[in-house]
């Protein structure tokens, strides 16, 4: 790959900014899907009847969608501001990436074909679907991130193959499980803020139980990072970084101390801070690539080799600057009016 | 087959089948919103029951049309990562823009349209259908930008081993994209219009909530007359701006081999792989003026395209014909329905054939898509890049596999949807009490 800029110049900040905002919509998307995709996970372990399915369901009914865009979102950044990544990655990644396309499908349409039919099969059927259709993306965005601050075998050409059984290796695993158990968590926090109930005293119980596991994976994770990956060098570098590790481990501190004094919006907020410090802190490690190469660092796919044209980020940070704020405007008027204790009214599905 | 081959087929695959979902979300969106409106302004109950009603045959259309989109802006990366880096600059920049600018809009407020009926007043409940309705057709114009840049590129320069922005504004007027915006969303009208009179009249046959369809079928009756003729029209234009962009594709359309002036138009043709098997009632000057709007306009013929610059003839062919032959019919299905709409009773004939008339516009519709894309080949973006440099480095195995998974999958859940879809229209909107709980 040659560089398409040098570095200092107005294009180079202007990826730079790109760099951090591509950073941004994978934490915002791990943020809002993260809790749905948890829910989900949970569905079939959490609900004792019918009622506390629906109420599930329902819990994350009004938002999935529009979560779901950051994932587009995230995908649509990569592709324009890094469009070399972008190829690169997913045709890199690509069987990967269809299970996890496919499996979001099912989830979709689990939510609005389960309760067409009066039937307990169809239900059954559903439910599953939900089930595996949330499990195996949060397994599965897991596995990619893994293997990607692990770095992939680039060659000189850039492209690079690595089949599921390659992704599957033991770090692309530990990201897996990472993943499934934080989507757990924030699953489980969010069912603490909507249900009622029964439902609610074994969504506590769930996040209570699950929150020493994630203690401890975060800090097996971050070991096992430690000695498989070069993620710490830009760490070991300037040790002034490691101030964002603040972030997630403050964010886990708080997680507890708020659940335990019953305030559940503040715990799951807190789980947002922990994932978006999670994220921010495989960002800064793996900067300037966007897809680090292994076992040649030099084949890297970073921000000068990769970015698009100074037009195109220019023209996208005018579109950013002025869409992003009115997104997130509307979202946060959405979970203000949606985001309550369910009543009766608020099952639809 | 090899990858290539395979990956078009999965990219076709994809498409076509997201694109089942997609026309009626557009249509339908907007005229539920109109009997939002009225039922706003007017406070007359029956319009809150018409936006319910068609609101959840919307609802289970919608999921599938969203959920089958994600597919294909990965799939760009994943199957043809070497286009992705050549257009990225362009294509994936108007892509992001769309998720951005509408398609967070539209998914947003799905969920607050399907949750709000109890939190939201009746008109705030409308301007979210608006907003609803707003976002996919903004999405539409974004998708057609990207697709218009692909027809006939504007606005770049070639640089770095790829195709990089130069002039924006350039790329977002594209003539090509806008024309085809102003064919495609009409058209998507009709599909609406086309199913909502399909339905009302097989309740109105069993008289079954005959006031409640009536009102249905002559809002949509109205708007399909509009539209069939709209559509119709505007695609004259549309070809007469394609004739002067893709010659090679118009040729392949209309099976035409010799250049000649004043080209003829035949009635009868059976298009060969060399040439045409059978020619016979010809229209003089037909295809020059249909093309140009002259009759005596010339016509590059196949023969004086290199072999390898030709899009396939018969699925071109047999494209257009499916969507013109299509085309002039709706017009006049929708003409009779609407002059006969206050004594449909009288003829019980055209009641029972609406319903079978649902596919009609749909078939048009990917019929028009086959003729865009399948006419473009050999180019993935005209002129500038064959399909065949655009594949991505994977293996057939890989591409096998997620091509069977896929079709396998998206039959399923297409079979699942459109019998669900069905199953409500049946039910009819007697059934309006709350869920419990």
């Amino acid at each position: 790959m040659v560089d398409i800029m040098e570095i200092g110049t107005w294009h180079y900040y202007l990826a730079m900014i790109w760099f951090v905002l591509w950073g941004v919509l994978w934490a915002v998307y791990f943020i809002l899907d993260g809790f749905d995709l948890g829910v989900g996970t949970l569905l079939p372990f959490l609900a004792k009847d019918e009622s506390e399915k629906r109420a599930m369901l329902n819990s994350t009914g009004p938002f999935w969608d529009g979560n779901e865009v950051w994932l587009i979102s995230a995908g649509g950044v990569t592709f324009a501001a890094f469009p070399y990544a972008y190829a690169q990655m997913f045709s890199g990644l690509y069987t990967a990436l269809m299970l996890l396309l496919f499996a979001l499908i099912v989830r979709g349409v689990s939510f609005e074909f389960r309760s067409k039919v009066e039937s307990e099969t169809w239900k059954k059927i559903w439910d599953t679907a939900h089930f595996l259709g949330s499990f195996l993306p949060a397994l599965l965005l897991g596995v990619a991130f893994g293997n990607i601050f692990q770095g992939l075998p680039l060659d000189e050409t850039g492209f690079s193959q690595a089949g599921l059984f390659g992704l599957l290796n033991p770090y692309g695993l530990a990201g897996g499980v990472l993943f499934v158990v934080i989507f757990l968590m924030h699953g489980a926090l969010w069912l603490t803020i909507r249900a009622t109930g029964a439902l609610h005293a074994r969504a506590l119980t769930t996040a209570r139980v699950t929150w020493p596991l994630l203690v401890v994976l975060t800090v097996l994770f971050l070991a096992y990072t430690a000695f498989a990956t070069n993620l710490f060098s830009n760490y070991f570098l300037y040790p002034v970084l490691l101030v964002i590790l603040a972030l997630p481990v403050g964010g886990l501190v708080l997680m507890r101390t708020y659940l335990g004094s019953g305030q559940y919006w503040m715990s799951w907020a807190a789980s947002c801070v922990y994932i978006a410090g999670t994220a921010l802190f495989g960002v800064v490690g793996i900067f300037p690539a966007i897809i680090p190469s292994n076992p040649n660092p030099a084949n890297s796919l970073t921000i000068m080799n990769s970015a698009s044209s100074q037009l195109t980020l220019q023209i996208m940070l005018g579109v950013a600057l002025v869409f992003v704020p009115i997104v997130i405007a509307y979202q946060f008027w959405v979970y203000k009016k949606f985001a309550t204790p369910m009543a009766e009214g608020d099952i639809h599905y | 087959m090899d990858v290539l081959m395979l990956s078009r087929l999965q990219f076709a695959a994809a498409t076509m089948f997201h694109f089942i979902f997609v026309p009626l979300t557009l249509g339908l969106s907007i005229l539920i919103a109109c009997m939002e409106t009225a039922y706003a302004r007017t406070g007359n109950e029956i319009w809150q029951k018409m936006a319910k009603f068609w609101g959840k045959i919307f609802l289970v259309n919608f999921a599938l049309g969203v959920v089958t989109g994600i597919t294909l802006e990965f799939q760009f990366g994943t199957n043809w990562s070497r286009y992705s880096m050549f257009v990225g600059d362009i294509f994936g920049s108007l892509l992001a823009i769309e998720a951005t600018a509408a398609f967070f809009l539209e998914s947003t407020f799905i969920g607050v349209w399907h949750f709000g009926w109890e939190k939201l007043s009746p008109k705030a409940h409308a301007i979210v259908a608006w907003l609803v309705a707003g976002a996919s057709n903004l999405s539409a114009i974004w998708i057609l930008i990207a697709n218009g840049f692909m027809q006939d590129p504007t606005g770049y320069v070639l640089r770095n081993g790829r195709a990089e922005l130069t002039d924006f504004v350039a790329v977002i007027t594209n003539k090509w994209a806008w024309l085809e915006f102003f064919h495609v969303v009409p058209a998507a009208i009709l599909v609406a219009s086309f199913l909502i009179m399909g339905i009302s009249a097989w309740h109105l046959i069993r008289k079954s909530e005959t006031a409640f369809f009536q009102k249905s079928f002559n809002l949509a009756v109205s708007v399909a007359v509009i539209f069939s003729v709209f559509v119709a029209a505007e695609g004259h234009i549309h070809g007469n701006n394609m004739s002067l962009k893709q010659p090679a594709k118009l040729a392949a359309m209309e099976s035409h081999w010799e250049t000649q002036k004043s080209a003829p138009m035949y009635l009868l043709l059976v298009p060969g792989s060399e040439g045409n098997l059978i020619e016979a009632l010809p229209i003089p000057g037909a295809l020059s003026f249909l093309a140009y709007n002259d009759f005596n306009a010339e016509v590059k013929g196949l023969n004086d395209f290199p072999k390898e610059d030709r899009p396939p003839v018969l699925i071109t062919f047999a494209a257009f014909r499916i969507m013109v032959g299509l085309g002039t019919i709706m017009p006049l299905i929708a003409l009779f329905g609407w002059v006969m709409r206050n004594r449909l009773d009288k003829y019980p004939w055209y009641l029972k054939m609406l319903p079978f008339c649902i596919p009609i516009p749909y078939i048009a519709m990917q019929a028009g898509w086959v003729l865009a894309e399948v006419g473009r080949q050999p180019w993935i973006v005209y002129g500038l890049m064959r399909t065949s440099d655009a594949v991505s480095p994977i293996t057939t195995g890989q591409v096998s596999f997620t091509l069977l998974f896929m079709c396998a999958l998206y039959a399923l859940l297409g079979a699942v949807g459109i019998w669900l879809m069905i199953k409500l229209a049946k039910k009819g909107p007697e059934d309006n009490t709350p869920i419990q709980v």
